[in-house]
């Protein structure tokens, strides 16, 4: 293992503080139990949004605390969700008197985790709302697995519901917003190597030279299923044909097309996979209004990509373009 | 884990009455117990983040074992007073506070109901323990809403409660009882190699998740081991 690490179990604490170190004006850092929250939190009469999940998917969540999107972010562990008492703290900590909406990936240990903290910050009389992200159709949904996985779409929910939030809208509301994400976004991603978690120090699963994991997850998680190697146009197909399935999107339809780098993955060819993509997609008759093309949730070192499709309309557009400032999104 | 298959009733039968100062669980016993829980987990860390890597995220074993790391040190700093509940709550909350992820909330919840379950007993005898266990697995089934068969911790403990009820209606020692709820918690832990997980990371796999042991059921099964031991 080659990391810019000094030691596996500091990992996590010493990358919060450099995060503290770095964006004093954007965000503060807790660190007992750990959660980042934005510098001006709480604000009076505001709906709190707050997230959180294992660490090692930067800059997912810590690095999307700030104005116009999340006031809160609880890091777990590398790759493990946080403890009900970060995220419960995290909570009263962002608390205006408004509520305060939960963006948990479906994960059961997340879902459990947030469920534990809501029941905690209920005996303070603090109104929380989950919305659950379930966007990753290479799971299948159905009583028979833990439900689809949260990934790409976590990004969107975040931007969207934070900008809901930051108009003054009331938590009912921004809820809704971010179900409405939630519900018209679909990813699915593939992995190129294997990723390795500090405190393990080798790699998670094996792949050969000629091979990719497809329908793989951010946690180094197995996929679908393994296949030969092939070209980026290919890749971008085999992805993009799931998605546009279960989409369900139609001549004409605006999208936001979200192609997203597992870590170790040049922006190099995350555009060479974004320029079959726009092709693609146009060919299908969609117009692509948005794109974000970069790493935005990723699997620690992993080499691979996901695709992320969301339909928008006037009002999901507004608020994607809304102002937003936190280390890794900014702009207006 | 350097153990082969152990039979229910050899282990039955190899177990002699022990605990004769005391009839049942004291604090000290309780906290003997978490102490050991903590030594077997570190000791299988790196052999249950290997079964989690096969088909979950490689992080079962550095979560315990941060966890009852925490519980021990809770422990230490702490007077436990002279009920064993009392070990059992500040564990359970260690659990909470340290683990994380699916294993979190579902081992804070078994050691929080347990203790629940026998606040205000200074000794816990077969009875006693055959309630709390009741109370910790039905918190667990709750908590995670697996059910048995999804190949989760639940396919060990259902059949560790199971085992501990039978032997407290048929007026077993506790030593003897204990040892009966290890071995059906190892049975349990062993079947779940060929399931298919429907609960939990590995589900994702679908049918390739058959073929490997469960790794919450194999940290389940090592707990209860350690109960057995420390009281064997």
């Amino acid at each position: 293992m080659k990391k810019l690490i000094n030691h596996p179990d500091d990992v996590v604490r010493e990358a919060l503080e450099g995060l503290a170190a770095a964006h004093p004006d954007t965000l503060r850092v807790n660190l007992k139990p750990a959660y980042v929250v934005r510098a001006d939190a709480p604000l009076a009469g505001k709906v709190g949004v707050v997230s959180g999940g294992g660490s090692g998917h930067e800059p997912l969540h810590t690095g999307y605390v700030g104005k116009g999107m999340l006031d809160a972010a609880c890091p777990g562990q590398v790759f493990t969700s946080p403890t009900p008492d970060q995220v419960a703290e995290a909570t009263a900590a962002v608390n205006g008197g408004a509520g305060v909406l939960h963006i948990v990936k479906n994960y059961t240990g997340d879902v459990l985790n947030f469920e534990m903290a809501t029941e905690i910050v209920a005996e303070d009389g603090i109104e929380v709302t989950a919305v659950v992200i379930d966007d990753d159709v290479a799971v299948t949904d159905s009583l028979y697995t833990a439900g689809r996985r949260g990934v790409g779409a976590t990004v969107l929910a975040e931007k969207i519901a934070g900008a809901a939030a930051e108009e003054g809208r009331p938590l009912a509301q921004v809820a809704a917003v971010c179900r409405t994400v939630n519900a018209n976004a679909r990813s699915m991603g593939i992995a190129l190597t294997s990723c390795t978690v500090p405190q393990v120090g080798h790699p998670t699963f094996d792949l050969g030279e000629d091979e990719m994991e497809v329908g793989i997850g951010i946690h180094g998680e197995p996929g679908r299923s393994r296949s030969v190697l092939r070209q980026a146009d290919e890749i971008v197909e085999m992805l993009a044909g799931p998605i546009l399935d279960d989409l369900g999107a139609e001549t004409g339809d605006q999208v936001l097309a979200l192609v997203n780098g597992m870590g170790a993955t040049p922006l190099l060819e995350l555009y060479v996979v974004y320029r079959r993509l726009h092709s693609l997609l146009e060919e299908q008759g969609l117009r692509v209004v948005r794109r974000l093309v970069g790493s935005y949730i990723t699997s620690l070192d992993m080499a691979g990509c996901s695709v992320t499709l969301l339909k928008m309309d006037k009002e999901l557009l507004r608020l994607w373009d809304a102002p937003v400032f936190t280390p890794a999104l900014s702009w207006g | 884990m350097g153990r082969s298959g152990v039979h229910a009733g050899a282990v039955l039968g190899l177990t002699p009455p022990v605990g004769i100062t005391a009839p049942g669980w004291t604090t000290d016993t309780a906290a003997a117990w978490v102490r050991a829980c903590a030594r077997v987990i570190a000791a299988n860390r790196n052999y249950l983040t290997a079964l989690d890597a096969a088909i979950g995220d490689a992080d079962h074993g550095t979560n315990m074992d941060r966890g009852f790391a925490a519980a021990v040190e809770k422990l230490d700093e702490t007077p436990t007073g002279t009920e064993p509940s009392a070990v059992l709550r500040l564990t359970g909350m260690a659990l909470l506070s340290t683990i994380g992820g699916a294993s979190g909330p579902l081992y804070g919840t078994f050691f929080v109901r347990m203790s629940k379950a026998c606040e205000s007993k200074a000794e816990l005898g077969l009875g006693d323990w055959a309630e709390a266990l009741d109370a910790g697995v039905e918190g667990v089934v709750f908590r995670g809403r697996a059910e048995a068969g999804d190949k989760t911790m639940v396919d060990a403990l259902l059949p560790a409660r199971d085992a501990l009820r039978a032997a407290a209606k048929d007026g077993l020692e506790l030593a003897a009882g204990l040892a009966a709820a290890a071995a059906a918690a190892e049975e349990g832990m062993r079947a779940t190699t060929p399931m298919v997980a429907k609960k939990g990371r590995a589900s994702y796999l679908g049918d390739r998740s058959a073929g490997n042991q469960d790794p919450g059921a194999t940290s389940a099964y090592l707990l209860l081991k350690a109960a057995a031991d420390v009281w064997g």
